[in-house]
């Protein structure tokens, strides 16, 4: 499954599709950045509560092409601006993060 | 590759491993090389915006390994061996509320590099070195 086939699920609101598609291999969730850097797999789709602009730096450097932000939480500005830049997709949705991994896990396993 | 990184600026905390994972990239370096070196960098850099004044890294990059040399003029490492312990920090709760401050950062350097040493000084500062061998040598 890819980005763009997953923009299209309900339960998820995209804030900014990234032009290049990527296929997606896993879902990931962790909210510490420090934690996540280390250990969020290549080419999955990261579910966290943190909208902020390091989360988008952390999903740069480990080659996330999309992330989550779960629970209705904000997106920072500047955070959408480098996910622009980047070319990082962003999907928001007022499911708990649990939740949404379970929709995107699923959706992976069809 | 030469980079000055400067305090409490998490908004450009980043810069400096993006740069160097793009010129890995250029350089068609396999991608486990490429994200070890940025995780390594990464957190070399958030450490020095949470805790030091200001600091610079170097990187020097060849066919056989890369080398990162990060020195800071912040308050130096009272404990090195408990800084390594996974879990244990120091930061601040402003840090801690955007995600950092885990205690993650020098395990995960030490993790991602094949060789890493510290050299720290109450006072005075810190200089870590940290080497990832492309070629993992005999």
């Amino acid at each position: 499954m890819t980005v763009s086939q997953l923009a299209k699920h309900p339960s998820f609101t995209p804030a900014y599709l990234a032009s290049e598609d990527h296929t997606l291999t896993g879902v990931y969730c962790c909210d510490l950045l420090s934690v996540a850097m280390g250990r969020a797999p290549a080419d999955s789709a990261w579910v966290t509560v943190m909208g902020n602009l390091n989360a988008i730096a952390v999903a740069v450097l480990c080659d996330v092409p999309l992330l989550v932000i779960a629970e209705n939480m904000g997106i920072d500005e500047d955070a959408r601006k480098k996910a622009q830049e980047e070319g990082i997709s962003l999907f928001q949705t007022e499911l708990s993060v649990f939740d949404a991994a379970l929709i995107i896990h699923k959706a992976l396993s069809a | 590759m030469h980079f000055q990184v400067s305090s409490e600026d998490f908004t450009r905390a980043g810069e400096a491993s993006s740069a160097v994972k793009k010129a890995l990239k250029k350089l068609g370096l396999p991608p486990d090389i490429i994200r070890r070196v940025a995780i390594a960098m990464y957190e070399g850099e958030i450490n020095m915006v949470i805790h030091a004044k200001s600091g610079e890294i170097d990187v020097v990059i060849t066919p056989d390994y890369i080398d990162m040399t990060l020195r800071d003029n912040g308050p130096g490492i009272q404990d090195v061996e408990l800084a390594m312990q996974a879990g244990y920090s120091t930061a601040p709760e402003e840090v801690r509320n955007l995600g950092f401050g885990a205690g993650m950062g020098l395990p995960n350097m030490k993790k991602n590099s094949d060789e890493m040493t510290i050299d720290t000084e109450l006072g005075v500062g810190t200089t870590v070195k940290m080497k990832v061998y492309i070629n993992t040598p005999s």
